[in-house]
């Protein structure tokens, strides 16, 4: 079976280590901190200007004034700190967050992500996704490996207006885990019960398969 | 001391002196930390052919959703546009522009254009369509693209605790881009929730210093939220 949402989600927390500050978009990406392993500490920065971010607030605890980037009311752990958009983005810019997670239409295999326009449908903006692809030292992204036509997103070149170049190193979609290296993509690990012929199907850019291919287990 | 005595009782002299046609940067990230207040005044002056600096054009009826309503804005400038039916009409039928800007860069266009730096060099947006007909330069190993700062006529921010000088203290996140806009308008107008006496702020404190900030109002806030999120336990 492919990966659900979840799956996804939760395989990608493998990747957090202990002690990291972490960018998650919206989407697949938020459902990430819900699986960070007991065993480690992250920090979760929101780029309207919180690191520090807790889980929805209940009822009581609810404030207009605290909200992530995705405009959801939330909370914000003790330790967290506020600051302004332009402090934020020191922190995305500057190349201090250690790990960001954002969905995407298509990446291609020089590392390209479009995640923010679609010509002919309306442009909703790019939000703070140029910054984050542009200055991230590590980005994960997360995304289905096909559009809901069947069509790969995992592409030679893309197609759509980029919202970064040379920046994606790590993809985790529902069929599988791949990396890109030298202008070609790698399957490192699949789904259960997803074949290596499939995932090669449907990857449209050239794709190294590794000698053992670990089916991830979430 | 009256002459540093920033507070002002109406919107209207809140206000004063606005007209078509200027250049308006207005706090706030989606509804959070909007001065509501001055937004809705600036709705029923109804001054028009605006072009709006703010990270985002509010929600169908609250506000910058309210100048749509009114055709007030002539150019849209903001990182993403999404929540907001009105605004697709009016893109679509071409009565307004809009200008989409990486959120990162606007902040910094921002901050740039309040600390009296023309341009800067950054990596956000090279090889994409917001880099297209800019200068790029390439420092080290990467491509940079010049961004330019911006300046506005007027700039209407939301702050959550003032004192008569005009000293600001935000809450949470609804910081967001107030501090910035407060340093890059000709004319800064804050809109608080509390002016409290001078010196019962600690300095140590204060986000945005009075020397920003030209006129003051305490305001009403209904603090709409966008995204209701809870936990059920």
């Amino acid at each position: 079976m492919p990966l659900n949402r979840e799956q996804i989600a939760k395989r990608i927390a493998l990747e957090l280590k202990d002690g990291y500050y972490v960018n998650l978009g919206i989407g697949i990406p938020t459902l990430v901190a819900n699986y960070i392993p007991e065993n480690i500490e992250v920090m979760l920065q929101s780029e309207n200007g919180l690191l520090g971010l807790g889980p929805y607030p209940n009822e009581h605890a609810l404030d207009a004034d605290l909200i992530n980037a995705g405009k959801e009311t939330v909370t914000a752990i003790p330790g967290a700190a506020f600051f302004s958009s332009a402090d934020s983005f020191v922190m995305i810019r500057g190349g201090h967050i250690d790990l960001t997670v954002l969905g995407a239409f298509e990446v291609d295999v020089h590392g390209n992500i479009a995640s923010w326009m679609i010509p002919g449908k309306l442009v909703k903006g790019m939000g703070g996704a140029m910054d984050l692809v542009a200055s991230a030292r590590n980005i994960v992204v997360a995304m289905m490996h096909t559009s809901p036509k069947g069509e790969s997103k995992l592409l030679q070149e893309c197609t759509l207006p980029l919202t970064g170049i040379h920046c994606v190193h790590k993809i985790v979609t529902d069929l599988g885990v791949l990396t890109v290296e030298n202008g070609t993509f790698k399957l490192l690990e699949r789904a259960p019960d997803v074949s290596v012929e499939e995932i090669k199907a449907k990857t449209a850019g050239p794709l190294i398969v590794e000698k053992n291919i670990q089916v991830i287990q979430c | 001391m009256a002459g540093f005595d920033k507070r002002v009782n109406t919107y209207e002299e809140a206000l004063a002196g606005l007209k078509d046609n200027l250049t308006i940067m207005i706090g706030g990230f989606g509804l959070c930390g909007i001065p509501e207040g001055l937004i809705a005044a600036v709705h029923r002056m109804g001054i028009k052919g605006l072009t709006c600096i703010s990270n985002n054009a509010g929600v169908d009826g609250f506000g910058l959703g309210l100048w749509l309503e009114k055709r007030q804005i002539k150019t849209m400038i903001a990182s993403y546009v999404g929540e907001n039916a009105l605004f697709e009409q009016l893109l679509l039928s071409g009565e307004m522009q809009v200008i989409l800007t990486p959120q990162g860069t606007l902040a910094e266009k921002i901050r740039a254009g309040g600390a009296g730096i023309p341009a800067f060099y950054t990596a956000t947006g090279v090889g994409t369509p917001v880099a297209e007909g800019k200068e790029t330069r390439r420092f080290g190993d990467r491509q940079y693209v010049l961004e330019e700062a911006f300046h506005a006529d007027v700039a209407l921010i939301k702050a959550w605790k003032a004192d008569p000088l005009g000293n600001l203290i935000y809450r949470k996140t609804a910081m967001n881009f107030n501090p910035m806009m407060a340093t890059a308008a000709k004319l800064t107008i804050a809109e608080v929730e509390e002016i409290v006496p001078v010196g019962a702020l600690d300095p140590e404190h204060i986000h945005t210093p009075g020397i920003y900030v030209h006129r003051l109002i305490q305001g009403q806030f209904e603090k709409r939220i966008e995204k209701r999120m809870v936990q059920h336990s």
